[in-house]
């Protein structure tokens, strides 16, 4: 039994050890290089133009040929850290900003700072190379991002008198908490102004609340990171706990639910509106009922703005990858003006690119096109995307605290506390 | 109620409240199923009505056709069915002799083996993958179906093994004794005396093993890299995007197709999984 054992390891040391070992890459015996892309792409329209683009790249890129994976939005941090574990990750990795992190700390993406041709640094603004930027290294290319903005019912809003607020003139966070307070009682009972979505609270409360000037995540001259809760970061949150608990002009029954969940009720005119990420403009205007008055406003404004904080989708290529040189050709090509803006609306969402933005079909006012592009210049890298330990801090600390503070459960006082205390005990574990 | 003896009867209202019990936790099993029947069947304007119906209003094979024309559903269902087909057979055939020499020979080894068994249960996916990957890599078995059955195999071997051993200890001794009087060697006795006895549990430990790799979704995910190798549940994962928005149409007419092969196959053998459930249950 012994032997037995003894065999057993070290024939499974002996696998383990051998894998390691892997064999280098090369073209093929044609000397055509092979690249693997894998998209994140979901919606049809968008996974249409993914493969046409790949298409026009293979037909005129005979030596380098990309294969077209579809990956998934839901499990991609596992399914690329297993890959990144054991060699094998696609040449060119399409996530979001905020999945990168981990992954360039980890040593798995490639420092894209020397390779990314000028046109390409040219064309993105350094507001969103700043989402993909650790360490001074560049990791992936910001290419689609999304503002949160308002799907307002445009027949409750006229019907109700108030200001329809614009890009330029955008409602302050009082005086969008007083238009949902009067839409309310305009409505009436068992209807809201507004329906928060709050299911995943933190991403929404940070990025909204750098409209208030709030940072939260302050980093101090050794470089290390601390939470401070300020008063401007209490504007956001504030507004919303007392739109739910002290004026009932927002639903508390949406509070857990995801964006889909609430726009029965926004068709329904149980809520005359939602605060949404742009890109699900494409689900109303797939299940509206005919002839629905939705519109698109811009997210209220604070001192600072209508600031916002994003995490835009971005292409990245594997530190292991043999051929980060065509790999970074192809994303060139891959974001070229116009094909990203053939991306950009094939998601619903923003190009980043300068060039991209300037479509015409992206300042249209149907579909809420025009309201959104006008919000590009005011997107910024979401709080906190860089900093180690986050992801504990938003799962652990920040959402059930978020969660009983807009339910109700506790006051400001005790949700500072809480993000405060048990907060930077989480952040200083990963900066020893 | 009688005092008399002979089998107990239980009074009408208590039956009553038994058959009310049985109703209400069908429905509660069959609600979600019903739901994604419901749903696969509605319009996108159906989808995001205030009050929605049981019965779609203006029902249409849209999301059916268009899952089809956005996914390569029919591959991935063969891809599906290979990878849960190999992993029930080749689990049961492995299980089986276990079974007989753990349940029949009782030692240290197999009350080890035993908890053995129930230990590596506990073990999470997150725990195994990366060294499981590294392994399957230098066999060269990475983005291969066998590779995948190989790992569903050994993912449902313990369970099965469990179950089997329950089964085998419910044959009597007496009838292999009887066969081994008469001369017949271990392997027949097996062969021709046990297994046919244990078909239930041998059916029953199978429908598992197939359930198990049917649905089974990381493995896949991680394991398999290509297109056209990919499965059922990964490919379903395709209609589902960033924080969870869904092309809930669609998602529902293809995870719909999705059950239907497990539910065949449980209709088909569902008497045979009874009795073998019995066949394990009851000590002799």
């Amino acid at each position: 039994m012994r032997t037995f054992r003894t065999v057993t390891a070290l024939a499974a040391a002996a696998l383990l050890l051998t894998g390691c070992a892997q064999a280098e890459r090369g073209p093929d015996k044609d000397g055509v290089v092979h690249l693997r892309f894998q998209s994140l792409a979901w919606q049809k329209e968008s996974v249409d133009i993914n493969r046409q683009l790949v298409k026009e790249w293979n037909a005129a890129h005979p030596k380098v040929q990309v294969e077209y994976v579809q990956g998934s939005w839901d499990s991609v941090h596992d399914q690329l850290l297993t890959s990144f574990e054991g060699g094998e990750a696609p040449d060119i990795i399409h996530d979001a900003s905020d999945d990168l992190a981990d992954f360039s700390y980890g040593g798995y993406l490639a420092d894209l700072t020397k390779l990314l041709p000028a046109r390409l640094k040219a064309d993105i603004p350094q507001q969103s190379w700043d989402t993909t930027t650790f360490d001074k290294k560049v990791y992936g290319v910001p290419f689609l991002q999304e503002p949160r903005v308002l799907m307002a019912n445009e027949k409750l809003l006229k019907t109700s008198g108030v200001r329809v607020p614009t890009p330029e003139q955008p409602w302050t966070w009082e005086e969008f908490r007083q238009v949902a307070k009067k839409l309310t009682t305009d409505m009436g009972k068992g209807k809201y102004g507004v329906a928060w979505p709050l299911k995943e609270p933190v991403s929404a409360t940070l990025n909204l609340g750098l409209s208030a000037g709030g940072e939260l995540f302050h980093q101090g001259d050794d470089g290390k990171t601390t939470i401070r809760f300020t008063d401007a970061d209490e504007v956001v949150p504030g507004t919303v706990h007392d739109q739910v608990n002290t004026d009932g002009s927002a639903s508390a029954a949406t509070l857990g639910m995801g964006g889909s969940d609430t726009l029965p009720g926004f068709f329904g005119g149980k809520y005359a509106m939602v605060p949404l990420g742009f890109s699900y403009r494409q689900q109303i205007s797939q299940q509206a009922p005919e002839g629905f008055p939705w519109t698109v406003l811009p997210a209220p404004a604070g001192k600072d703005g209508l600031t916002q904080g994003v995490s835009p989708q971005t292409l990245s290529v594997a530190e292991d990858s043999p051929f980060k040189k065509e790999a970074v050709e192809f994303i060139d090509f891959f974001l070229a003006p116009e094909n990203m803006a053939r991306l950009a609306k094939g998601d619903w969402m923003l190009p980043t690119g300068k060039e991209a933005l300037k479509d015409p079909s992206l300042h249209t006012p149907k579909d809420g096109w025009a309201t959104g592009t006008a919000l590009a210049a005011h997107l910024r890298s979401a709080p906190a995307q860089s900093v180690r330990g986050y992801p504990e801090w938003k799962d652990k600390v920040a959402t059930p605290a978020y969660q009983e503070f807009y339910s109700g459960a506790i006051d400001a006082a005790e949700l500072r506390q809480r993000l405060e205390k048990e907060g930077n005990l989480v952040l200083a574990r990963y900066q020893r | 109620m009688s005092l008399t003896s002979g089998p107990m009867r239980t009074s009408r209202p208590a039956r009553a409240g038994q058959y009310l019990a049985l109703l209400a936790y069908l429905v509660f099993l069959a609600f979600p199923f019903l739901w994604l029947i419901s749903t696969a069947f509605k319009s996108p304007r159906e989808l995001g009505d205030l009050h929605p119906t049981w019965i779609p209003k203006d029902p249409s094979l849209d999301n059916f056709r268009q899952a089809f024309d956005e996914q390569p559903l029919l591959e991935a269902a063969g891809n599906s069915l290979i990878a849960a087909l190999a992993a029930a057979l080749i689990a049961v055939v492995i299980a089986t002799p276990m079974a007989f020499v753990m349940a029949r020979h009782r030692s240290r080894l197999t009350t080890a083996a035993t908890g053995w068994v129930v230990v590596s249960q506990a073990f999470p996916f997150v725990l195994v993958i990366i060294p499981l990957f590294l392994i399957l890599k230098n066999l060269h078995l990475i983005n291969s179906l066998p590779g995948l059955i190989m790992v569903y195999v050994v993912w449902s071997l313990p369970f099965a093994l469990w179950m089997l051993v329950g089964y085998v200890r419910a044959v009597p001794r007496e009838l292999e004794e009887a066969a081994a009087v008469d001369g017949a060697s271990r392997l027949r006795t097996l062969v021709s005396v046990t297994a046919p006895l244990l078909m239930p549990g041998l059916v029953a430990t199978a429908l598992f093993a197939f359930i198990t790799a049917w649905n089974e979704f990381f493995f896949a995910l991680v394991l398999l890299k290509s297109p056209e190798k990919q499965t059922l549940p990964v490919v379903l994962t395709h209609f589902i995007g960033a924080e969870g928005a869904a092309d809930l149409g669609p998602l529902a007419a293809a995870a719909f197709l999705a059950t239907l092969p497990s539910l065949v196959i449980f209709a088909i053998i569902q008497k045979r999984i009874t009795g073998g459930m019995l066949a394990g249950a009851v000590k002799s």
